[in-house]
């Protein structure tokens, strides 16, 4: 059994479908922080089967956490400190997404455009449906 | 500043005043001619367009301003790989608005994020063409004196038809309006027009094929293009052009003050024998859209308190 140990101070990431942690890895800029980051794939879970999990140390007051909703609002976000959980965030979808999916409209400027940022907006929370605030093309979020 | 991109952008109080511009417009251009005086308009056309860039610059011309532009990307620093945001940025230095064609969708938002000036979009792909919704609009409440309780009939490429689904739109916001939407089944409103606008705000339509049921019901009829470019198959566009063709028989079956109205232009699908029927006015259309455009100008420039 692979043991990773706790957290003083940060965040766990909790009940990530198995095999999403990378994404979510990257979506959330991780390979650019200081702090020690874990990311554990596949373990057991009792409600889930299996499921991933990422734990980063240190300080992530600026981290923006939104864009989890769009990947999967199941996430259970765990702010920890002083090795207690003291707070659980809840997840919803966000309302805007810079730079995380491309539009898939061959018609839009977004794909000729030099340097302009990939945007979305949540128009159907009840569908999760996103449309590309240039071309208004439909993007779903990833659950 | 305001900027016209989406015909949603205006609110129907924002529409009606624009309205009320154009008519008084209408009815004594001269006090119109200097309004704009020293103004410069950029027409910024990515790709070809007569009516709506001449129809821009006749707006401007008329109030007294001016006109700067191109009208292919060939003959503008996009031929040099230029971005619509530099290029707008540049053109704030030389003109006062600007309005932009460009084939691909998004452009006229991404220049107005970026613009110093004004920005209209004067098409941009299969998006959005406001200024074609505010004419079309302006047209039949200045033929028929109202925007409200009318059967409104949609004819032709429903599917691709960027001038329908903005008329679906702009006149989904008004009262008692009733749409018939006529076309062949490989062609009718894009699923997310008819939940997302039409089942979603309870408006009643229905989808049929035959123009000549339709016909004695309708208020209006909005007649479009099957255009050639939508298609990737030169057989199926060939097989559906000839579809809906409006003659003075078919004609015969409408009421009295039914309008037809076109975005033009038509290629065949309105006879040209129905041109003399006082019933058809997609030329005097034509004309409402310089009106049209010019209180667009005025509004944007906000130079309402020249008006005399």
């Amino acid at each position: 059994m692979l043991s990773i140990t706790g957290l003083h101070k940060g965040i766990v990431l909790d009940h990530i479908k198995a095999g999403r942690a990378l994404a979510i890895y990257n979506a959330l800029g991780l390979n650019k922080v200081n702090g020690q980051v874990a990311v554990i794939m596949n373990v057991e879970s009792q409600k889930m089967g299996r499921k991933d999990i990422i734990k980063m140390e240190g300080n992530y007051e600026d981290l923006d956490l939104d864009v989890l909703g769009f990947f999967d609002h199941h996430i259970t976000v765990n702010i920890v400190d002083h090795n207690e959980i003291i707070e659980k965030k809840t997840l919803s979808l966000p309302r805007n997404i810079t730079g995380m999916i491309r539009c898939k409209n061959p018609r839009c400027i977004s794909g000729i455009e030099q340097e302009l940022p990939q945007r979305f907006m949540l128009t159907d929370p009840n569908k999760k449906v996103y449309r590309c605030i240039y071309c208004e093309e439909i993007a779903y979020s990833e659950e | 500043m305001k900027h016209l991109i989406s015909p949603l952008d205006l609110t129907t109080e924002e529409l009606d005043h624009l309205m009320n511009i154009a008519a008084d417009i209408e009815k004594n251009p001269d006090k119109y001619a200097h309004i704009c005086d020293r103004k410069k308009i950029a027409t910024l056309f990515y790709e070809p367009s007569t009516r709506t860039r001449l129809s821009f610059e006749t707006a401007m011309l008329n109030l007294g301003g001016s006109v700067i532009g191109f009208s292919s990307a060939d003959s503008s620093s996009a031929a040099k790989g230029e971005s619509v945001a530099d290029t707008i940025r540049i053109i704030s230095c030389f003109a006062d608005i600007a309005a932009m064609r460009h084939p691909k969708e998004g452009a006229a938002l991404v220049a107005s994020l970026n613009s110093g000036i004004p920005v209209i979009n004067a098409g941009d792909g299969g998006h959005q063409h406001p200024t074609q919704t505010l004419t079309d609009l302006h047209t039949i409440r200045s033929l028929k004196g109202k925007l409200d309780h009318m059967t409104v009939g949609l004819c032709g490429d429903l599917k691709f038809g960027r001038t329908v689904h903005s008329l679906i739109n702009a006149l989904a916001r008004y009262e008692g309006i009733r749409f018939v939407l006529i076309s062949p089944k490989e062609l009718r409103v894009p699923s997310y027009i008819r939940e997302e606008v039409l089942d979603a705000k309870g408006i009643p339509y229905e989808e049929v094929t035959s123009l000549d049921n339709a016909l004695p019901n309708l208020d209006l009829l909005y007649m479009t293009r099957v255009q050639k470019e939508r298609f990737f198959n030169e057989e199926e566009y060939i097989r559906m052009k000839d579809c809906y063709i409006l003659t003075m028989d078919k004609m015969a079956l409408a009421p009295k003050d039914m309008l037809v109205l076109h975005p033009l232009p038509r290629v065949n699908e309105i006879s040209v024998e129905v041109d003399s029927d006082p019933r058809a006015v997609y030329f005097k259309q034509v004309q409402y859209g310089v009106y049209i455009r010019m209180a667009l100008i005025i509004y944007l420039l906000e130079l309402e308190d020249r008006i005399c």
